[in-house]
C-alpha cells in the first residue's frame, strides 16, 4: 500500500462520519430465527408460565425463570435439550428492584446442532441492604450436581455478590483476599476509590 | 505468632502421613497462584487451587469507564494476546450499537488475532519448556516469537498492548508494504515451528514425562466444561473460529485439530499444531483481503447502548472466550463479565492431579493452557 | 617510643587504633571488589506478581539476552537470591507474600519495581484490590516505567542499578 491510500482513508472516514452513524435501535421488524424459536417454544411448551422467553436472537435464547423453579429447568435443558455444560455465571446487581440476578450461559459440546447455541437462563435471588455472605436471605439453590462446570463460576458469584448457594459443596473464597471483610465487591452500593 | 498471620499464611498441623505442600506463588512451577497440595509418599492424594493473587477487578472498573475507554484496561488480563482478549468486547459492542465493520477492517481483525494467538503460544510454549527442564525450548519459542510480535509491533505500534480492535473496526490501516513482510515472516515462522517437532515433540524424554500423564477422557472434559486446546486433546471437535464463526472465519481455509489421548502430551501438542493453521489462515486472509477501503467507522462520541445485553464469544489461544455486556441507556456498561478459557479450565486441575506424582504437577498444570492473570481478571 | 606506649592496660586500644588505620587503608579497594563482585551476579527470585513477567521473559529470550550484563534467569532458591523484580501490580492478596519473599532474602538485597503498576498503581489507579504503588511494604532502588516496559527498558533499570550499587557501601559496619 502506497502513501497516497492513506490519504485516501482519512477522506473515506470524514466522508463516512456524515452517513454512517451509529443508529442505536434499527427501526425493523426481524423474523425470529426458526431453530432458536423452536427451543424456547419447547421450553414453553414445558413449562408454562413459569418461564418467560426474555428474547429470541441468532444464536441466543434467554429465559427468566424464579429461584424455586430454576433446578428444574435446568434438568430439562440437560436432559431433554442436550446442553451439558455452563460457559459462564455472572452476576447481575439491581439494586433499585432490590434483586440481584444470575445469569447462567448454557452451551453443548455433544448435540452438534447446539454447537453455536448458547441458551440463556436467568434467575434472581433477594438482595439484603446489609449483607451477611452466607447467612442472610440472598439464597439460590446451587446447580453443580446439574452441570458439574459452574462449580468455580459459582464460589466467584458467592464472594463477589454474597450469593449463597445451596446445596454447594464448596462455598469458599476463590479471588479475593483471605481477609477481606468489606461489601461484596461487584455489588453497586460498593464504591471504588475516587468515584 | 501463628495467630497473626492471615488465614492464608497460618501454619496448619502436620498429620502423620498425608503432608500438605504450598506451591506458589513464589516457586518456578507454579506462576501467579498457589496450588495447596497434600501427598501421600510422591502421590497427590488432593489439590487445591487457590488463584486470585492478580485479582485487579478489571470487572467492577469497566462499570466506571465508558465503552471506549474500557478498551486498553481490558486487554490487561492477558497482554501477549490482547487482540483475542478484546475481540468479544468489541463484537459485543458492535452488536449494541448497532455498527457495521468494514470488510477490510474484518480480515485485518483476522489476521491480527491469529498473529497474536501465535505469539501467546510460543511464550506458553517457551514456559512449558522451562516447567519440563528443557531450556532449550525456552529459548527457540521466545526468540522466534519476536518476529511476530515485530510484525504487530509494525502493525499496531505497540509490542504487546496493541488496543488495536476498536467497535467498528481497527484503530489504523496496514503500514505500506506490511502484506510482503508478513508473508515472509510467517513462511519463516512455520518452516521453524516445524523444527521444534525435532527437539521437543519428538523427544523421547517428552514422551516419557508427559505421555499418559494427566488423562482427562472425554466425557469428563465434557461434563467439567472445559475447552480450547484442553476439549479437543480429549477428542471433542469444538472450535468456535468452525462452529459459531465470527468475522470472516467462515470463507477462509483451514482444519480444527483433534488428538484422542487426551494426556499432557497430547495437549501440549494441540496448540503447537493450531499455530500452523494460525499460518495457514493469515496467508489466506492476506490473498482474499480487500486491497483498499475504510478500515473503521468513525463513532458518535460517548456512544451508548441500547437497554440489551449481549454475550459474544471468540476462540482465543486458550479456548473460548465470552464476553457478557449489560447496557442500560448509558454511556458506561452496567456490567461487563469475561467468561475466560483458564478459570474454566482451572476446574481440571484437581481433577487430574488426584493420584498423579509430585514431579508430574508442573507438566500437567501448565498443559491446562493457562495464564493466571487471565483467570483472576 | 612504641614500647612506652605499649602498656599492658592500653594493648587493646592501641591494636584496635591500629586495626581502624589498616581497615581505612584497605577499605576502599576491598569495598569496589566486593561491589563489583556484586554487580555482575545479580540473582532474580522468581515471584511473578502480575502480566509484566512475559516482558521480564522476553528480556532473557535471545534477542535481548539480559544474562550478558550479568542478570542471571530467575532461577533456584530465594535464599541465593539478591534481587527482586516486582513484576507488575501487587494485589491485596499477594502484598503480604511479597514482603514475606523479601524477608526471607539474605542481605544486600535490591528491588526493582517494574512497570507502572508497581509504582503507582498505574491503569488500576482506582481498584479495589491494587496497591498504589510498593514502595509501601519494599524500599525500592529502581523504578521502570512502562505498561508494560518493553525488555530495553528493564536491561537500562538493571544498568542503573548496578550503577547504584558501584556506589553504594560494600560493608555496613566500616
Amino acid at each position: 500500500m502506497s502513501l497516497d491510500s492513506d490519504n485516501e482513508l482519512v477522506e473515506t472516514i470524514s466522508d463516512e462520519q456524515s452517513s454512517i452513524t451509529t443508529n442505536p435501535t434499527p427501526v425493523k421488524e426481524i423474523e425470529l430465527p426458526k431453530f432458536e424459536k423452536g427451543l424456547a417454544d419447547k421450553i414453553v411448551e414445558k413449562f408454562g408460565s413459569r418461564t418467560k422467553v426474555a428474547f429470541v436472537k441468532s444464536n441466543r435464547v434467554r429465559i427468566n425463570v424464579s429461584r424455586d423453579d430454576v433446578k428444574e429447568v435446568a434438568e430439562f435443558l440437560r436432559d431433554v435439550l442436550n446442553f451439558d455444560h455452563a460457559e459462564s455465571v455472572s452476576g447481575v446487581d439491581y439494586p433499585q428492584d432490590k434483586e440481584i440476578e444470575v445469569v447462567y450461559h448454557l452451551g453443548s459440546y455433544t448435540d452438534s446442532s447446539l454447537s453455536s447455541q448458547i441458551l440463556v437462563l436467568a434467575t434472581r435471588a433477594q438482595r439484603e441492604e446489609n449483607p451477611i455472605p452466607g447467612n442472610d436471605s440472598t439464597k439460590l439453590p446451587s446447580l453443580r450436581e446439574i452441570f458439574y462446570s459452574v462449580e468455580f463460576h459459582e464460589r466467584e458469584v458467592f464472594e463477589m455478590f454474597g450469593v449463597y448457594f445451596q446445596g454447594h459443596p464448596d462455598n469458599r473464597r476463590l479471588l479475593l483476599p483471605e481477609d477481606w471483610a468489606d461489601l461484596p465487591p461487584l455489588r453497586k452500593d460498593f464504591a471504588i476509590k475516587g468515584r | 505468632m501463628i495467630k497473626e498471620l492471615p488465614p492464608g499464611l497460618a501454619l496448619q498441623k502436620v498429620d502423620e502421613r498425608i503432608m500438605t505442600l504450598n506451591v506458589g506463588p513464589q516457586h518456578p512451577g507454579s506462576g501467579h497462584m498457589r496450588i495447596i497440595v497434600q501427598i501421600d509418599g510422591d502421590f497427590i492424594v488432593a489439590c487445591d487451587p487457590d488463584p486470585g493473587y492478580v485479582h485487579r477487578g478489571e470487572e467492577k472498573m469497566a462499570e466506571y469507564r465508558n465503552y471506549i475507554t474500557n478498551i486498553p484496561h481490558l486487554e490487561r488480563p492477558v497482554i501477549h494476546d490482547s487482540c483475542n482478549v478484546l475481540y468479544p468486547y468489541v463484537l459485543g459492542v458492535e452488536e449494541l450499537l448497532g455498527i457495521e465493520v468494514p470488510e477490510r477492517a474484518k480480515y485485518i481483525r483476522v489476521i491480527a488475532s491469529e498473529l497474536n494467538r501465535c505469539v501467546y503460544t510460543m511464550y506458553w510454549l517457551a514456559i512449558y519448556g522451562i516447567f519440563l527442564g528443557h531450556s532449550t525450548m525456552f529459548m527457540w519459542p521466545a526468540g522466534d516469537r519476536e518476529l511476530l510480535i515485530d510484525l504487530l509491533e509494525k502493525m499496531t505500534g505497540a509490542r504487546v498492548t496493541h488496543s488495536h480492535f476498536v467497535p467498528g473496526g481497527v484503530r489504523n490501516d496496514l503500514p505500506p508494504n506490511f502484506e510482503d513482510v508478513c508473508l515472509r515472516q510467517v513462511n519463516y515462522f512455520e518452516k521453524r515451528i516445524k523444527e521444534y517437532a525435532a527437539i521437543f515433540y519428538d523427544n523421547p524424554i517428552l514422551i516419557a514425562r508427559t505421555a499418559n500423564t494427566g488423562v482427562l477422557s472425554r466425557e469428563d472434559a465434557i461434563r467439567l466444561g472445559t475447552t480450547g486446546s484442553v476439549l479437543r486433546a480429549s477428542g471433542v471437535d469444538y472450535d468456535l473460529r468452525k462452529k459459531e464463526p465470527y468475522d470472516v472465519y467462515e470463507e477462509l481455509d483451514f482444519q480444527t485439530n483433534v488428538l484422542k489421548e487426551g494426556d499432557s502430551y497430547a495437549r501440549s501438542k494441540i496448540p503447537w499444531l493450531d499455530m500452523m493453521e494460525s499460518c495457514r489462515i493469515i496467508r489466506h486472509a492476506l490473498q482474499k483481503m480487500p486491497k483498499s477501503g475504510s478500515v473503521r467507522v468513525k463513532l458518535k462520541p460517548n456512544p451508548k447502548g441500547g437497554d440489551d445485553s449481549v454475550y459474544k464469544r471468540v476462540e482465543s489461544g486458550r479456548g473460548s472466550l465470552g464476553c457478557y455486556i449489560v447496557s442500560d441507556k448509558k454511556p458506561e456498561p452496567y456490567r461487563v463479565k469475561l467468561s475466560v478459557g483458564s478459570f474454566r479450565n482451572l476446574i481440571a486441575l484437581p481433577y487430574l492431579l488426584k493420584g498423579e506424582k509430585l514431579g508430574n504437577m508442573p507438566s500437567v498444570y501448565w498443559s491446562l493452557n493457562y495464564w493466571p492473570v487471565e483467570a483472576d481478571r | 617510643m612504641l614500647k612506652d606506649l605499649l602498656t599492658p592496660q592500653n594493648a587493646n586500644v592501641f591494636i584496635g587504633k591500629l586495626g581502624d588505620v589498616l581497615e581505612k587503608a584497605i577499605d576502599k579497594p576491598l569495598g569496589y571488589a566486593i561491589n563489583w563482585g556484586r554487580i555482575w551476579s545479580l540473582w532474580p527470585v522468581h515471584i511473578e506478581t502480575a502480566c509484566c513477567s512475559v516482558e521480564f521473559g522476553a528480556a532473557s529470550s535471545p534477542r535481548y539476552d539480559v544474562e550478558r550484563f550479568g542478570i542471571i534467569e530467575a532461577f533456584g532458591s530465594l535464599r541465593q537470591c539478591d534481587l527482586i523484580v516486582v513484576q507488575g501490580t501487587i494485589t491485596r492478596k499477594m502484598a503480604p507474600r511479597l514482603r514475606l519473599v523479601y524477608d526471607q532474602m539474605p542481605e544486600p538485597k535490591y528491588v526493582i519495581a517494574m512497570g507502572a503498576c508497581a509504582i503507582t498503581g498505574g491503569l488500576y489507579f482506582d481498584s479495589y484490590n491494587v496497591l498504589p504503588g510498593i514502595d509501601g511494604i519494599l524500599p525500592v532502588d529502581v523504578y521502570v516505567p512502562g505498561c508494560p516496559p518493553r525488555p530495553e527498558t528493564l536491561i537500562q533499570g538493571c544498568m542503573l542499578l548496578q550503577e547504584k550499587i558501584k556506589r553504594m557501601k560494600a560493608r555496613k559496619f566500616v
